[in-house]
C-alpha cells in the first residue's frame, strides 16, 4: 500500500482487512484492495477463491466479519444492493436477477427508485443499449431470452443509473469477439468518463488487453497486484493456481469412421413467439471428431439442443439420425439407449436436481446401464458409479451422498461430464462445457473431450466461447438465426472469420471479413 | 432493532423436521388459548381432548379405527405430492370407492364367502381411480388444473351419494332413510380383536403404507417422481415421462382413497350412507405435509389426526363444545405448518438499524 493521505484523495474504493467467515470455510482472508477513479481493476482467481463473496460484500449482499471498506474517502457499512446502488455501485452478476415473466423495461423499473414512466424508460434503455452496442428490445418478455441476451439487459440496466464503479463478473463469455471488443470501447469510455470498473474474469488474454490493475485471488487470501499489461498470461495464470497452467493437447486428427449424427434438413417452428426458427440444418458428425458449433447466443442453439436431446421431439423422425437410428421423434431416454450421451448449459435443475445426492443424479442418466432389478434401484451399484464420476474427474465434494447444489458450478460441471462419459456414448453432444467454469477445470474438461474423441466418440460441441472452439474443434460451423453456416475445416478457417459469420454472413464476400478487424 | 426474514443458503434438513413438531406444539397452545376464551378450563380441556381418548383399550382401538382411512388416503396422495401432482380430491375419490364397495356388497347380499370382500375391495379401489382418472385425463389432455378439477369432484362425488340413498340404494325396508340396508356378514371387514371396531383395513393400511414407502425409495418409478417434483426440466432432460406420473400420481391417490371408502362401509358403518366420509379425504393432505410425504411419518401423523378427531368427540360430549372443533384444531396444524415450513427456506436475522 502507498501512503495515506495520496490513496484517501483518488481512491474510489478501498477495502482494508475484509475476512469472511462461512462455516465450513473462510471465503476471503484479510483482503485488501484499492480501486482508483477511472480505474478498470481485474480481480482473478479460480471457482472459489473468493472473488464473487468479496464483490458481494461490496454491493451489500453479505457483510463482512471483519475490516473496513472506504467509498470516496468515508468508511462506510453497505447495508443492502439499494444502499449500494444509491452510492453509486452497479453490479452485473454471472447469475442473473431477472423477472422471466415480465419484460425488460418492467424488470429494469424494478430497480429503479419511484416509480418511472414505462415508455420514457424504454426509450431510455433502447438508447443506452444502441450507444454501448447491446442490442435489447425493450419489450420482450425475458423468459424469451438467451443467456446473453439477458446479461445484455443486465448490463443497460447498471449503465442506465450512471454508476460510479461498475462490477462485472464474467461479463464476456456471451458475445462475438467483435462484441467483445464493442463492449472493451464501452468499458473504457466508462473509465474516461470516470467510472471505475471491477472485472472479474478468469480470461488472461482479456484482462491485458483491457485493464489497468490486476488483484489475484487464491484461496480466499491475495497472492499479488500486478500490471496485466507487464505480465504474461502464463505468469498470471501461475500467480491464480498455484502453478503452471495445463494446455490442452489436440493432437493430429485420427481416422474418422462412421456417420454418428447426422441432421437432415431439421427444421421446426418455436413454440415461442420470441424463440427462434430452425431452417434447413444439414451436418454430419463422424466417429473419431469433434465438430464445434460457434454463435451468439439466441440464435437457436436452445433450439437445436432441445431438438437433438429430444426434449423437445420433432414430427420428423428422419431430420435427426443417431448412430443410423431414425430418431427425430424419440424421447432422450430412448436416444439415450441409442449411443447419445447429452450435457446441458444448465446444470442445476436440467442436467442435475439440486437437492438430490450426486449418486440420485447419477441414476438420473445411468439408470439403463443395468442399474435397476426389476424396477428396484440398486443403490450399491449406482453409488460406485457415482464415485467413480467424482474420483475420475477431480470432483471436489464432500463425497457421492451429498447434494448437487452443494458443489460448485465447475465441480458440478464436471461432475456431469463425467457421468456422461463414463456412460461410454457413441455419441456426445455438449452445450458450453465451460461456462463459468476455472481455468483448471475448464481445461481439463477440453482434454476429457479430445481424449473421449481420439477414443472414437463423435462430439457436437455448442458453445459461445470462441476461444474454446477453436481449441477443441477438427471443424466448425456457426449458427446464426436459425441457420447453420456451411461446416470448415478448423486450419481452413480463423477467428475472424467465424466472427463475422455469427453476424449471419456467410454469404457476403470475402473483403468485409477484413473490415471486422478494424 | 428489527427482524428481517433472510433466505438461507441452502434449504435447512433439520428444519424440515423440526417443522411439524414446532406445528404440533403451537397447534397445543393454541388450543389451550381457544378452550380459555370459550370459557373452559385450558388443562381441563387439554385432558378431555388429548388424554381421555387414549385411556383404555378401547379408545386406543378407535385411535387406530380412525387413523386407517388418513394413512390409507394419505400415502396415496404423498406418491402425487412428491411428484408435484395435487389431487386435492380424494374426499370425492373415497367416497365413489364406498359406492362401489357398496354396490357389490348389496349385489352378493344373498352370497357368502370370502369373494364378496375382496370384490369389494377391487371396486372400492377401481371407484376411487375412476374418479381420479378424470383430473388425470383432462391435464394430460388439456393441461387443466388437476387441484380445481378433483376439487371440485368432490361436490359432484356427494351429490351422487346423496342421489344414491336416497333413491336406488335405498334400503327398501329402512323406513325413507337415507341410508342403504344393512350389509351381510359375508360383506364386513372382520374383526382384529373382539369388543373392538378394529378391523383388518387397519393391516391393510399398514402394508400400504410399507409399500408406499419401498415405492417412493427404492423403486425407479418413485425415484423418477421424485426427480419431477423437484426439478421437472431434468425430469424432462432425462426423459422421464410427465404424463406418466401424472397418471400414477393421481390414480395412486384415487386407488387408496377407494379403498379407505370401501373400509368405511364395510368396517364400522356396515351400510352406506350419505356421510360415507368424516372428511377423511381432506384431513389426509394435511396428514401427507405434517408427515413430509414420507410414510413412515404418515403413520405417526395419521395417529395424530385421528386423536384431534377423538378429542373432538369427547369435548363435544363432556365439555358441551361444538363436534367442529376438531376441524379448528386441523386448521390451526395446517396454518402453523405452513407457517414454521418458511423456515425451512428463511431465517431471522436481528438487525441493528444503521443510518444510511
Amino acid at each position: 500500500m502507498t501512503s495515506e493521505t495520496d490513496d484517501s484523495q483518488e481512491s474510489r474504493l478501498e477495502l482494508r482487512g475484509i475476512t469472511k467467515i462461512y462455516p465450513s470455510v473462510v471465503a476471503n482472508d484479510d483482503v485488501t484492495l484499492s480501486v482508483k477513479r477511472g480505474e478498470i481493476h481485474a480481480v482473478l482467481g479460480e471457482n472459489g477463491a473468493g472473488k464473487s463473496t468479496l464483490m458481494k460484500m461490496i454491493y451489500g449482499v453479505t457483510k463482512p466479519d471483519a475490516g473496513e471498506m472506504k467509498w470516496e474517502g468515508e468508511v462506510v457499512n453497505v447495508e443492502n444492493p439499494a444502499h449500494a446502488r444509491s452510492l453509486g455501485i452497479g453490479m452485473v452478476f454471472q447469475h442473473f436477477s431477472l423477472f422471466e415473466t415480465l419484460n425488460v423495461v418492467e424488470n429494469v423499473a424494478l430497480g429503479l427508485p419511484g416509480n418511472p414512466d414505462l415508455n420514457q424508460l424504454a426509450e431510455q434503455i433502447a438508447e443506452v443499449s444502441n450507444r454501448y452496442g447491446l442490442p435489447v428490445d425493450p419489450l420482450r418478455l425475458v423468459h424469451a431470452l438467451s443467456v446473453g441476451e439477458r446479461q445484455r439487459v443486465e448490463i443497460v440496466r447498471c449503465l442506465l443509473q450512471n454508476p460510479k464503479l461498475l462490477i462485472m463478473d464474467e461479463p464476456t463469455s456471451v458475445l462475438t469477439p467483435q462484441a467483445v471488443r464493442k463492449l472493451f470501447d464501452t468499458l473504457r469510455q466508462l473509465a474516461d468518463e470516470g467510472c471505475s470498473i471491477l472485472y472479474i474474469s478468469h480470461k488472461l488474454d482479456e484482462i491485458q488487453e483491457l485493464c489497468h490493475v490486476a488483484t489475484v485471488l487464491r484461496d480466499g487470501k491475495v497472492t499479488g497486484d500486478c500490471i496485466p499489461s507487464e505480465e504474461t498470461p502464463k505468469s498470471m495464470a501461475s500467480l491464480m493456481i498455484g502453478k503452471e497452467l495445463p494446455v490442452p493437447e489436440h493432437n493430429a486428427p485420427v481416422e474418422l469412421g462412421e456417420v454418428r449424427l447426422q441432421l437432415n434438413r431439421l427444421s421446426q417452428k418455436s413454440d415461442d413467439p420470441f424463440g427462434t426458427e430452425l431452417q434447413d440444418i444439414e451436418l454430419e458428425v463422424r466417429s473419431g471428431e469433434i465438430l464445434g458449433i460457434a454463435g451468439v447466443s439466441g440464435n437457436g442453439q436452445q433450439e437445436l439442443l432441445y431438438a437433438l436431446s429430444g426434449e423437445k421431439p420433432l414430427a420428423d423422425a428422419d431430420a435427426i439420425v443417431i448412430c443410423g437410428q431414425p430418431s427425430g421423434r424419440d424421447m432422450p431416454d430412448l436416444r439415450r439407449r441409442n449411443g447419445m450421451g447429452f450435457v446441458p448449459e444448465e446444470r442445476l435443475g436440467r442436467g442435475a436436481v439440486p437437492r438430490m445426492s450426486l449418486t440420485e443424479n447419477a441414476l438420473l442418466t445411468a439408470h439403463y446401464k443395468d442399474m435397476l432389478k426389476n424396477g428396484m434401484i440398486q443403490f450399491d451399484k449406482i453409488a460406485e458409479f457415482a464415485r467413480q464420476c467424482i474420483d475420475g474427474f477431480n470432483v471436489k465434494c464432500g463425497g457421492e451422498e451429498h447434494a448437487a447444489n452443494s458443489l460448485s458450478g465447475g465441480n458440478l460441471q464436471k461432475f456431469i461430464m463425467g457421468r456422461e462419459i463414463l456412460l461410454a456414448p457413441k455419441l456426445l453432444v455438449v452445450a458450453q462445457p465451460t461456462w463459468g467454469v476455472d481455468v483448471g477445470a475448464a481445461a481439463f474438461i477440453r482434454q476429457q473431450l479430445i481424449d473421449l474423441r481420439n477414443e472414437g466418440t463423435a462430439i457436437l460441441v455448442i458453445s459461445e466461447e470462441l476461444e474454446e472452439l477453436f481449441e477443441v474443434s477438427d471443424r466448425i460451423a456457426v449458427i446464426a438465426e436459425g441457420r447453420l453456416s456451411p461446416v470448415k475445416q478448423l486450419a481452413d478457417t480463423n477467428i475472424d472469420e467465424i466472427g463475422v459469420w455469427m453476424s449471419g454472413m456467410w454469404d457476403q464476400p470475402a473483403s468485409v471479413e477484413v473490415s471486422a478487424n478494424a | 432493532m428489527w427482524i428481517r426474514l433472510e433466505r438461507r443458503p441452502e434449504a435447512s434438513h433439520l428444519m424440515s423436521y423440526a417443522s411439524p413438531a414446532i406445528a404440533i406444539v403451537l397447534m397445543l397452545i393454541g388450543g389451550l388459548l381457544l378452550f380459555a376464551f370459550l370459557g373452559k378450563n385450558p388443562i381441563e380441556g387439554f385432558k378431555v381432548f388429548f388424554i381421555y381418548p387414549l385411556s383404555d383399550l378401547y379408545g386406543v382401538s378407535e385411535l387406530l379405527l380412525k387413523a386407517t382411512p388418513l394413512m390409507l388416503v394419505a400415502v396415496g396422495l404423498a406418491v402425487g405430492f412428491r411428484a408435484n401432482v395435487w389431487n386435492i380430491g380424494a374426499e370425492g375419490q373415497l367416497i365413489v370407492g364406498g359406492i362401489a364397495a357398496s354396490a357389490v356388497a348389496l349385489y352378493f347380499q344373498e352370497s357368502e364367502g370370502a369373494h364378496v370382500l375382496i370384490l369389494m375391495v377391487i371396486a372400492g379401489c377401481i371407484g376411487g381411480m375412476l374418479w381420479a382418472a378424470i383430473p388425470a385425463f383432462l391435464k394430460t389432455r388439456f393441461n387443466t388444473n388437476e387441484i380445481l378439477v378433483s376439487l371440485m369432484l368432490v361436490y359432484v362425488a356427494q351429490f351422487l351419494v346423496s342421489w344414491l340413498v336416497h333413491g336406488p340404494m335405498m334400503d327398501p325396508d329402512g323406513f325413507n332413510f337415507p341410508q342403504s340396508a344393512m350389509f351381510e356378514d359375508s360383506a364386513l371387514l372382520p374383526l382384529l380383536t373382539e369388543d373392538t371396531r378394529l378391523n383388518l383395513a387397519f393391516v391393510l393400511a399398514l402394508g400400504a403404507l410399507i409399500v408406499g414407502y419401498v415405492f417412493m425409495f427404492r423403486s425407479f418409478a418413485g425415484f423418477q417422481m421424485q426427480v419431477a417434483g423437484y426439478a421437472k426440466n431434468a425430469a424432462r432432460y432425462a426423459g422421464f415421462s410427465a404424463r406418466r406420473m401424472i397418471w400414477i400420481g393421481m390414480l395412486s391417490g384415487g386407488a387408496m382413497a377407494g379403498l379407505a371408502g370401501m373400509a368405511e362401509v364395510s368396517g364400522p358403518m356396515g351400510q352406506i350412507t350419505e356421510h360415507v366420509s368424516n372428511n377423511y379425504g381432506f384431513a389426509a393432505i394435511i396428514v401427507a405435509f405434517v408427515a413430509r410425504l414420507n410414510p413412515v411419518g404418515i403413520f405417526f401423523a395419521s395417529l395424530l389426526m385421528a386423536l384431534l378427531y377423538l378429542g373432538g368427540e369427547q369435548a363435544q360430549q363432556y365439555m358441551n363444545l361444538p363436534s367442529s372443533i376438531s376441524n379448528v384444531f386441523q386448521g390451526m396444524l395446517l396454518l402453523f405448518l405452513l407457517g414454521s415450513d418458511v423456515f425451512i427456506n428463511y431465517r431471522l436475522r436481528w438487525k441493528k438499524e444503521v443510518a444510511v
